[in-house]
């Protein structure tokens, strides 16, 4: 697979990994796709007021699964809630030159960012405690 | 050590210098049609054919005679079945094949469906083998053809091949066997082992590309093919088409050297797999292997690295030369029809490597992939949201995954 530099870049130097503390209120994690799949993404954002202040990932996947939620974290990091929502996947596949075959990547770090708001909202909604399984 | 380094000896095999030493000849002085009868550059050019011919037929116990010089494995296999399907078809229309087949088999097989040709299609046992008494059960009275691969491509099983061709003998259905993977690593041995049709190809022995065989049984039982080609009746009208001397001279000299080093070659490959396997089992937690721990080629190897994709591992041992049975590096985005039809689970079959090791391959070599193997998977699986679930104890299992697809 030929790769763009910038994937390439991505995966060897990958940007925010690691994990935040899903038990926290101001934490919301995402996680989307499927072993059977070969990819599962798990995005983690931490929210003061309406601004992501803090984003992390973990990622299951090909070169490019990887690079998309990499950059992912990079963009939602310092943007307010809105201003993720409103990342689409075809900035994704169009900044990391992704081939055609890749685009579902591209849309599964779009639906990881979507997945870690919602956790977040949910917690914010009914903030009594945290579900026992975070992970859906 | 010169980078990259060369593990996907399943995929095709350097040409061995003395085979290259061999053809050279053939591109230039001896450049004579062997099949111009009216002088000496014609039968030079058909006297090493034949030589070539004799020692194809040598490393795989067969009579000169029997065998067919073709492109490459792809093309005798599509002789074979369409040959006798074609010429049996009046006596039946059933063919048993397996799931774990090439690509060539199960397509050739999948056209004849369409010609309203019955094919059954035996599942492997979970190590990947086709067992004789999967075979008896599928046969019938209509059967024509059994085709059971020898050596699998992927995970290196080795079918029952003997047993195989007893049974299809004794019950008087013609026996192919896809032996691609195995000439030149295993004994083969077409009398003893009752084959009446075996394919093989030249790159996969240290021979050029663009050239194979396909061995037909001249007796008990003569085997007929109608041919899949028109033109000059080359091949005993088997397969029409000015051959390719310096590539069948260079596949003859590659089976010569097979059949004199076989041994020596099996050794050194096992050995070399064996202390890759060792050192990457005991460094490298969480592996599977795939395919039949004993009965599998010397030379292959096929691991599974639990919670990590096959296609980033693969990027992350960017100077190893190997391939994956993940989906993600297949322009199809299927994952390996073999490992599913074992019943390996989805997500290990997206996290399968295959390791092949040669005749040219080093102690060496295999100590360097080790390292970077450990290295490249130690780092995904810090990357892996799976490896972390894990360590914290959550079996993977029972987690309801979102999927888009």
């Amino acid at each position: 697979m030929a790769y763009s530099d910038k994937v390439i870049d991505h995966y060897n130097n990958p940007r925010n990994v690691g994990s935040l503390d899903k038990a926290k209120p101001t934490v919301g994690t995402g996680v989307v796709g499927a072993p059977e799949c070969g990819d599962v993404m798990k995005l983690q954002i931490q929210v003061e007021g309406d601004r992501i202040v803090d984003a992390k990932f973990k990622t299951f996947g090909c070169g490019s699964a990887i690079a998309s939620s990499s950059l992912a974290t990079e963009w939602i990091k310092g943007r307010t809630i809105d201003e993720a929502l409103g990342i689409r996947n075809t900035q994704i596949v169009e900044e990391l030159s992704l081939p055609p075959v890749k685009i579902h990547c591209s849309v599964l770090a779009e639906d990881a960012i979507k997945a870690a708001i919602a956790d977040y909202k949910a917690k914010q909604a009914e903030p009594v405690s945290a579900p026992e399984a975070s992970k859906s | 050590m010169k980078l990259p380094l060369y593990f996907d000896y399943q995929a095709t095999t350097p040409l061995d210098p003395r085979v290259l030493e061999a053809m050279l000849p053939y591109f230039t002085e001896e450049f004579g049609n062997a099949a111009s009868r009216s002088h000496p550059f014609g039968w030079r050019a058909e006297e090493a054919v034949e030589h070539a011919r004799a020692q194809i037929a040598s490393l795989i116990g067969a009579n000169p005679k029997e065998i067919v010089f073709t492109s490459g494995a792809t093309e005798s296999i599509n002789l074979a079945i369409k040959g006798v399907a074609d010429m049996y078809g009046e006596k039946g229309r059933h063919i048993v094949t397996s799931l774990i087949e090439h690509k060539a088999v199960l397509d050739t097989c999948k056209h004849l469906e369409k010609q309203g040709f019955e094919v059954t299609y035996l599942e492997p046992t979970t190590t990947g083998r086709v067992t004789a008494e999967a075979v008896e059960k599928a046969l019938r009275p209509d059967t024509i053809l059994v085709s059971v691969m020898w050596a699998n491509n992927e995970v290196g099983t080795l079918n029952p091949i003997r047993e195989i061709g007893a049974l299809c003998h004794a019950r008087g259905v013609l026996f192919l066997t896809d032996a691609t993977q195995a000439v030149g690593k295993i004994p083969v041995d077409v009398e003893a082992d009752h084959v009446d049709l075996l394919c093989l190809s030249g790159h996969k022995l240290y021979g050029p590309k663009g050239v194979g065989a396909l061995y037909v049984r001249r007796k008990n039982p003569r085997v007929r093919l109608t041919a899949q080609m028109d033109g000059g009746g080359h091949e005993r009208g088997m397969r029409s088409g000015t051959l390719n001397v310096p590539g069948i001279v260079g596949l003859g000299r590659a089976c010569e050297i097979a059949r004199e080093e076989r041994e020596q070659d099996y050794r050194h490959t096992s050995a070399l797999r064996d202390h890759f396997e060792r050192r990457v089992l005991a460094e490298v937690g969480h592996v599977k292997l795939n395919g039949d721990p004993e009965q599998r080629l010397p030379n292959n190897s096929n691991l599974s690295f639990a919670f990590v994709e096959g296609e980033s591992l693969i990027m992350g041992i960017k100077d190893l030369a190997v391939s994956s049975g993940s989906a993600c590096t297949s322009a199809s985005l299927e994952p390996s029809h073999v490992l599913r039809a074992m019943g390996v689970g989805e997500d290990m079959a997206h996290s399968s490597i295959r390791f092949g090791f040669g005749r040219f391959t080093t102690r060496e070599q295999v100590d360097f992939a080790v390292d970077q193997l450990a290295a490249a998977v130690k780092r995904l699986r810090e990357l892996s949201p799976l490896y972390e679930m894990a360590q914290e104890g959550i079996d993977l299992s029972t987690v309801k995954w979102q999927s888009a697809h």
